[in-house]
């Protein structure tokens, strides 16, 4: 391998760590933030079940 | 509701400045390695890795100083918030210090002649490694949250003991490691190269910040998360339905 190529290789595996890292971050948050928002909605909906129930009554 | 809207837009905004900010200061400390220093006169081109190599290793033992400050803050305050800015903290020390380790290897082929050798700093460096590697399966083996974040606060502490002794270990021990900060016989370093080191350490420092309140938002969520959880349980429990959840943490 050149002087160059490894010159490329060590820039190359910073980005690529560096877009690891950044991507594995990404994706966690938007997990995350789906489940949050799937258990805001089945919150709101019991609320709203429970609202229902009382005012049948 | 409004304010927490209002915050929410403010943190976003946060956000952006400083993923641009960051991105225009890699850009600038791109610019200063490749086009204003000057190529080195023994090592040739490959010499370069040795910007970006520097300043992964300084953003490694920042970010394990910030978690053992956190750690304290958190024996101190017992609150939760310096747990997960010691835990961010070590996710992002982790990849730079892998990222010194391999660019590391990559420098010392061409001029050492081998990629690894085991003398003090790269043995210390692959041991310190090791430690926090071990510090985040440890804390995924603990379940209590409180044990948890007590145990990681003290692991910590004690794992930061590798970062003075992985900076001095050229200065205590003999080693082929270039001393480039205190002098030596190893790289001669022209005024220009400590420039683009300048600049390299500071827009690595700014791309810590983004990178560290990007992962403190995940910690955020995390928590928002078992919140949640813990009241669809809570609801479950007085509806007398069943709600499959861990609860909070």
């Amino acid at each position: 391998m050149s002087n160059l190529a490894y010159l490329l290789s060590a820039y190359a595996v910073f980005w690529i760590l560096t877009f690891v890292l950044v991507f594995s971050i990404w994706a966690r948050q938007r997990r995350l933030e789906r489940e949050i928002a799937a258990l805001a909605d089945r919150l709101r909906e019991e609320e709203r079940d429970v609202y229902l129930r009382g005012t049948e009554r | 509701m409004r304010k927490d809207v209002v915050r929410r837009s403010q943190r976003d905004v946060l956000g952006a400045v400083l993923v641009g900010l960051s991105s225009v200061a890699m850009l600038a400390a791109l610019g200063m390695v490749f086009l204003y220093a000057p190529r080195e006169a023994t090592m040739g081109d490959v010499q370069r890795i040795f910007y970006f190599h520097v300043a992964s290793a300084w953003i490694g033992f920042f970010a394990f100083f910030v978690t053992c400050l956190a750690g304290i803050g958190y024996l101190v305050q017992g609150d939760r918030r310096w747990d997960a800015l010691a835990f961010s903290s070590v996710e992002i020390g982790l990849t730079f210090i892998t990222m010194t380790l391999l660019t590391g290897a990559l420098w010392a082929r061409p001029v050492w002649g081998t990629y690894w050798t085991w003398e003090p700093r790269l043995t210390i460096s692959a041991v310190q490694w090791l430690i926090y590697v071990a510090y985040r399966m440890l804390r995924a083996a603990i379940e209590v949250p409180e044990r948890r974040a007590r145990f990681a606060a003290v692991y910590g502490i004690v794992a930061f003991v590798t970062v003075p002794l992985s900076w001095f270990a050229i200065r205590w021990w003999r080693t082929i490691h270039p001393d480039i900060l205190m002098g030596g016989e190893g790289m001669a370093i022209a005024p220009q190269m400590v420039h683009a080191l300048v600049v390299s350490v500071a827009a690595f420092t700014l791309l810590y910040v983004t990178l560290l309140w990007l992962r403190m938002r995940l910690e955020r969520a995390v928590n928002a998360l078992a919140c949640l959880r813990a009241i669809t349980l809570q609801k479950g429990h007085s509806d007398g339905t069943h709600h499959s959840s861990k609860g909070p943490f």
